[in-house]
């Protein structure tokens, strides 16, 4: 099992989400999240006072998926939410030592 | 033709019949206000609360930082109940009563607790034979002591002890908003006499906030973290919402100044909607080509810039008058939050000073221009540019200096007995916990 932790520009959430059903997905955590990277911020100004704004808007998302997913997770959330620009994001992928599904008790793969 | 000319002479008949009717009244028995006037003074005064709370409560509100919105409304809200109440225990008899050999700068105590005021009492207007129920121009001034007291919070916005606020308001109240309102609206003032022209209240009201707001936060002091932390407004929907209901409720203030319901009225309301529309976007079209972008924080500022200017023109200048009046306030008001605010480095959190204090002035200079009868405005055939200039400059000199004086005697006075600001720990915290024990955004 790996968790795949993945940082995408907030208007592609709705693209990945369907992207992942498509393969088989059964569920995911979505975070609205801030942070800096590469992308630049912005400033804004009120009445004169100029603010510069580092943190940007962004969606974690987490899906925890059994080891023979993992490559396509990856390479359809690579596809969805890419738009060619800086600021895409990043997708992380990390073990799991351990899962359970609360309501049946289920253990490993088929707690997912 | 001819029935145009038979209709034009039976008007003109009957206007005779109607004159006669009403000199005839008048021997007999005293002016009765009229219910058109009377009705109009009622709206005009709900209009210039609507303007207090919830407008300039929202419009302050959305300014500041989301730790300290309630901080802010609660004490608009606070402070016009304070004054409402404190009208009508002595400051109206102060600000309209005869002072005697004081009457140029005080009134009496001749109507403590609105003595001797019944619903037969009757106000002057400024048309002759016209009145108006003085309990009705009671209530409207009292609304207009209400916004200006409150008007001053934004100077010294996320930092005041509420406490210290209440006490200073009250004592405000009593030593520069009731002089000057009687120095320049009640007959005998000293500007009232010289012949100052001031329709809504530009010293009484915006210069002697504006003024007291800048002494207020350059004594009190800069905001914890001013010019290194982000201090972006926290809500700008709410300060749109709060600008437009200022500018509603402006319509009761400077068409309500007029205390009849005439021509002189509509001309009033025409250039409040004229001169606010050209200072929003005089305000917008600099900052567009000085910043690149046009911002809503910018046009509604710009609204408010004008309304202030067109204060004490409203029903003198023309509507062209007013125009260019409004825009050149939406011009220098946008220096004054910027240029000028960088240039000397105080922290007035709202810009009370450069938006009220500098509009009113530039209304102020700028009425004695725009009333000229060369140019629209509605100055006597006689009217003299030059010598009113000078005598419209006496009037800001006059309100600037006094409230100066009294503003910062008493933020001194009350630094020294109580402290005016709370605890940089608690200004970090931020004031709606601290000072009033509740937040205004409950998240899940």
């Amino acid at each position: 099992m790996k968790m795949i932790t993945a940082i995408i520009k907030p208007f592609k959430l709705d693209d990945v989400r369907d992207a992942l059903g498509e393969i088989g997905v059964k569920g995911i955590t979505v975070t609205e999240v801030k942070g800096f990277g590469r992308q630049k911020g912005h400033t804004e100004l009120y009445r004169g006072a100029e603010y510069v704004v580092d943190f940007l808007p962004k969606i974690k998302l987490e899906a925890a998926v059994s080891d023979d997913l993992v490559d396509q997770v990856v390479e359809s959330i690579t596809k969805a939410a890419n738009t060619g620009k800086i600021g895409d994001g990043k997708i992380f992928v990390t073990p799991i030592e351990y899962a359970t599904r609360i309501r049946t008790g289920e253990t490993g793969d088929s707690a997912l | 033709m001819n029935i145009r000319l038979i209709s034009l002479l039976l008007f003109a008949l009957s206007g005779f019949s109607g004159l006669a009717l009403a000199q005839e009244a008048a021997q007999v028995a005293e002016p009765i206000p009229d219910k058109g006037d009377t009705t109009w003074m009622m709206i005009s005064t709900i209009l210039v609360i609507l303007m207090t709370l919830p407008g300039l409560a929202l419009f302050y509100g959305g300014l500041v930082r989301a730790k300290n919105m309630l901080s802010v409304l609660t004490q608009v809200f606070s402070i016009f109940c304070l004054i409402a109440i404190l009208w009508v225990v002595y400051g109206y008899s102060l600000a309209f009563g005869d002072g005697g050999s004081l009457n140029g700068f005080i009134g009496d105590f001749g109507k403590l607790f609105l003595a001797g005021i019944t619903p037969d009492s009757m106000a002057e207007t400024f048309s002759e034979g016209v009145v108006i129920p003085e309990l009705v121009f009671v209530v409207f001034q009292m609304t207009f002591a209400a916004i200006t007291c409150s008007l001053i919070v934004g100077g010294f916005a996320e930092r005041i002890k509420f406490s210290a606020l209440l006490v200073f308001t009250v004592l405000w109240f009593t030593f520069s908003y009731i002089p000057m309102a009687h120095i320049v609206w009640a007959s005998g003032g000293f500007l009232f006499e010289m012949g100052a022209l001031d329709f809504a209240g530009g010293t009484v009201v915006h210069i002697n906030s504006g003024v007291a707001a800048l002494v207020g936060c350059i004594i009190i002091g800069k905001r914890v973290g001013f010019g290194r932390d982000s201090m972006a407004p926290h809500n700008l929907v709410m300060t749109m919402i709060g600008g437009c209901l200022l500018w509603v409720g402006w319509f009761g203030f400077n068409a309500g100044s007029n205390l009849e319901a005439n021509g002189v009225t509509v001309l009033a309301l025409l250039n409040t909607v004229l001169a606010t529309a050209a200072a929003a976007l005089a305000w917008m079209f600099v900052e567009w080509l000085h910043n690149g972008k046009a911002s809503m924080l910018g046009v509604v500022s710009g609204a408010v810039s004008g309304l202030v200017a067109v204060t004490p023109a409203a029903g003198l200048a023309g509507p062209m008058g007013a125009l260019v009046l409004g825009a050149a306030a939406g011009a220098v008001c946008l220096w004054g939050v910027t240029g000028l605010k960088r240039m000397l480095g105080y922290d007035d959190s709202l810009d009370v000073f450069g938006i009220h204090g500098l509009g009113g002035m530039l209304g102020a200079i700028g009425t004695g221009i725009v009333a000229a009868p060369a140019l629209g405005g509605m100055g006597a055939a006689d009217y003299s540019i030059a010598s009113q200039l000078m005598v419209q400059l006496i009037g800001v000199v006059t309100a600037v200096v006094w409230s100066g004086i009294v503003s910062t005697a008493l933020f001194l006075i009350v630094k020294a007995v109580m402290g005016l600001r709370v605890t940089q720990e608690e200004e970090r915290e931020g004031l709606d916990t601290v000072s009033h024990g509740e937040r205004a955004y409950t998240m899940m």
